[in-house]
């Protein structure tokens, strides 16, 4: 488990504007993921955990071990720190073998014990063929198996991965997924992982973490952050909403309802506690939550009428991109029911509805 | 023809000699200037840099003051050994290392900044100490580089001429290098032993250039 408060400032320069890093936040959950988009501090957040960085306030504990303490002027070396580290470009050593990179890891321990626990890692990730090769030698998820046994072989407290799965294709993104669930499974080693894929967090993450310029504007399951984004930026740095300027006409919470203005329509939709009649809130929902039907004179309840700019077609699915910036997924067969719709309605399920 | 060849075996052992203090005291020196912070860093760095511009006049002048007979170090060397230190050959050692010292110490700096910082990152959090990591990491990815940075260095010491002129003498038989032999065939009007010294300094400077050249520009240890 991993207790954290840490906060660095980066003065502006010349060649850089100014950062601030201030957060603070626990992880104790098998995966937690540090979710945001480049530059929002979550690579300086996993370099202060490991010892790279040095925050100027704070303190990191891991179990109950002080990493960092700006109060007593506790700064761990990264060799004493026991945090696996996987980086973005495996950094296996080139000059050495598979077998020789992870026998620099083990090489604490005593000659026999770390011959067997070299064998037994080669084995467990499926490297005994290529031990004797050097990294340039062996394929991408060799390598990338290589360097996860190589962080787990001196029995860390906690590995940190940078952006693990960044630039792999979809076959090696999904094997290296199926590698860490295995290492979940067998290693009980918590695991904090820097990302800014969403599917990854969905993938992988048990706890997810959102940095947004320095700071963590919500934290929880990605399920929970997904289904309710805590703020405009949440939903904006997820990039999976409609978010649609509106203001609310009624409001009545005995029948947990209201009715909200979007551009010229009217929508139903829930209760929204702790609002205001008035008020101006984005109405924030999902592309998938979203139905389309063929227009048929006037729009009924809930229907927006809008004109299809753009078909984006996926293998299951169909994103379908009107005017007014609002986007619809559907499923395939759906969409091939309804793609010779001259005029288009779109549908929003009240419930669906949520104000930021 | 008579031919002394001694002079060129001199050059060489001086060469040899030179650049393996200057790879022993040049390679600390570097690994400091690539991983520390500290204060004046930049002016260690210039003073090391410093005879590759100051004419060797200076540096002869500068290597008398200090090591000379009349010199602190000079009379504790002369109780030491029972001899002086100037005016042997191992003087023209210590000329041609401040020469060639600052070719490598550059060099090597440039080629320890040069190693992929993740990896040096990577032997840390496995617990390796700053020792192993610089012998089994650092090292190893820039030992091209080392190496083609001592080659140069040992190029840079055969060469060396004024400042062993002034602090080990031009004594046949004793303290006279190739290229001091070369002035002293010249002015004597030899020119057959000075022309075939020439060539072979020549040579033995081309082929060094073309092994350092084989060396340098691949560096081992890019992803």
């Amino acid at each position: 488990m991993i207790q954290a408060r840490i906060r660095k400032t980066y003065t502006p320069r010349e060649d850089s504007s100014g950062f601030m890093l201030d957060l603070e936040f626990q992880a104790g959950a098998a995966v937690t993921v540090l979710f945001g988009p480049s530059g929002s501090g979550k690579t300086l957040t996993l370099d202060s955990v490991a010892g790279f960085v040095r925050p100027d306030e704070g303190r990191i504990l891991l179990d109950d071990a002080i990493l960092f303490d700006a109060a007593t002027g506790v700064h761990l070396t990264p060799q004493a720190r026991q945090c696996g580290y996987v980086f973005q470009n495996y950094a296996l050593f080139p000059h050495m073998t598979l077998r020789q990179n992870l026998a620099f890891a083990a090489e604490q321990r005593p000659r026999l014990e770390r011959h067997r626990r070299v064998n037994e890692m080669l084995e467990r990730f499926r490297l005994t063929e290529a031990a004797g090769r050097r990294p340039h030698e062996v394929s991408g998820g060799q390598r990338q198996r290589c360097s996860i046994a190589r962080a787990l072989i001196g029995g860390p407290r906690v590995l940190l991965l940078d952006e693990p799965a960044q630039g792999l294709d979809a076959p090696l993104r999904a094997e290296f997924y199926e590698v860490l669930r295995q290492v979940r499974a067998d290693f009980k080693t918590p695991v904090l992982l820097v990302t800014h894929d969403l599917d990854e967090c969905f993938e992988l993450g048990d706890e997810m973490i959102v940095l947004h310029d320095g700071r963590i504007v919500q934290s929880g399951p990605p399920a929970n952050i997904l289904r309710a984004p805590a703020s405009l930026d949440v939903a904006r740095l997820l990039g999976e909403f409609n978010l649609l300027p509106a203001e609310i006409r009624a409001l009545d919470p005995s029948r947990n309802s209201s009715r909200v203005r979007v551009g010229e329509f009217e929508l139903d939709g829930p209760y929204f506690p702790g609002r205001l009649k008035g008020d101006r809130i984005t109405i924030c929902v999902r592309p998938e939550q979203l139905t389309v039907a063929a227009r048929n004179g006037r729009p009924g309840a809930n229907q927006i009428p809008a004109d299809l700019r753009r078909a984006v077609e996926r293998p299951r699915w169909v994103r379908l991109e009107f005017s007014g910036g609002i986007a619809v997924d559907l499923p395939r067969a759906e969409y091939e029911r309804q793609r010779d719709n001259r005029e288009w309605v779109i549908e929003f399920p009240p419930t669906a509805l949520r104000a930021l | 023809m008579h031919i002394d060849w001694f002079p060129l075996w001199l050059s060489l052992r001086v060469a040899f000699v030179s650049t393996a203090l200057a790879i022993a005291a040049g390679l600390p020196i570097a690994y400091i200037l690539a991983n520390r912070e500290f204060r004046g860093k930049e002016i260690l760095d210039a003073a090391v840099t410093l005879p590759l511009v100051l004419p060797p006049t200076v540096i002869g002048f500068y290597l008398l003051v200090v090591i000379g007979r009349d010199s602190y170090f000079g009379k504790l060397w002369e109780r030491a050994f029972g001899s002086p230190l100037v005016f042997t050959w191992k003087a023209a050692v210590i000329a041609a290392l401040l020469h060639s010292l600052p070719l490598l110490v550059k060099s090597a700096r440039a080629a320890l900044e040069s190693v992929e910082r993740s990896y040096e990152r990577a032997a840390r959090t496995l617990g390796a100490s700053e020792w192993r990591l610089f012998w089994r990491v650092t090292a190893p990815l820039a030992r091209r580089s080392i190496l083609a940075a001592s080659v140069l260095a040992f190029a840079r010491s055969l060469g060396e001429f004024g400042a062993t002129l002034m602090v080990a003498g031009d004594i046949p038989g004793r303290t006279q290098t190739a290229a001091l032999a070369i002035y002293d065939a010249y002015n004597r009007g030899d020119s057959t032993v000075a022309l075939t010294l020439v060539l072979i300094i020549s040579a033995v400077a081309l082929a060094i250039l073309a092994l350092a050249n084989r060396l340098g520009p691949k560096l081992l240890g890019r992803p």
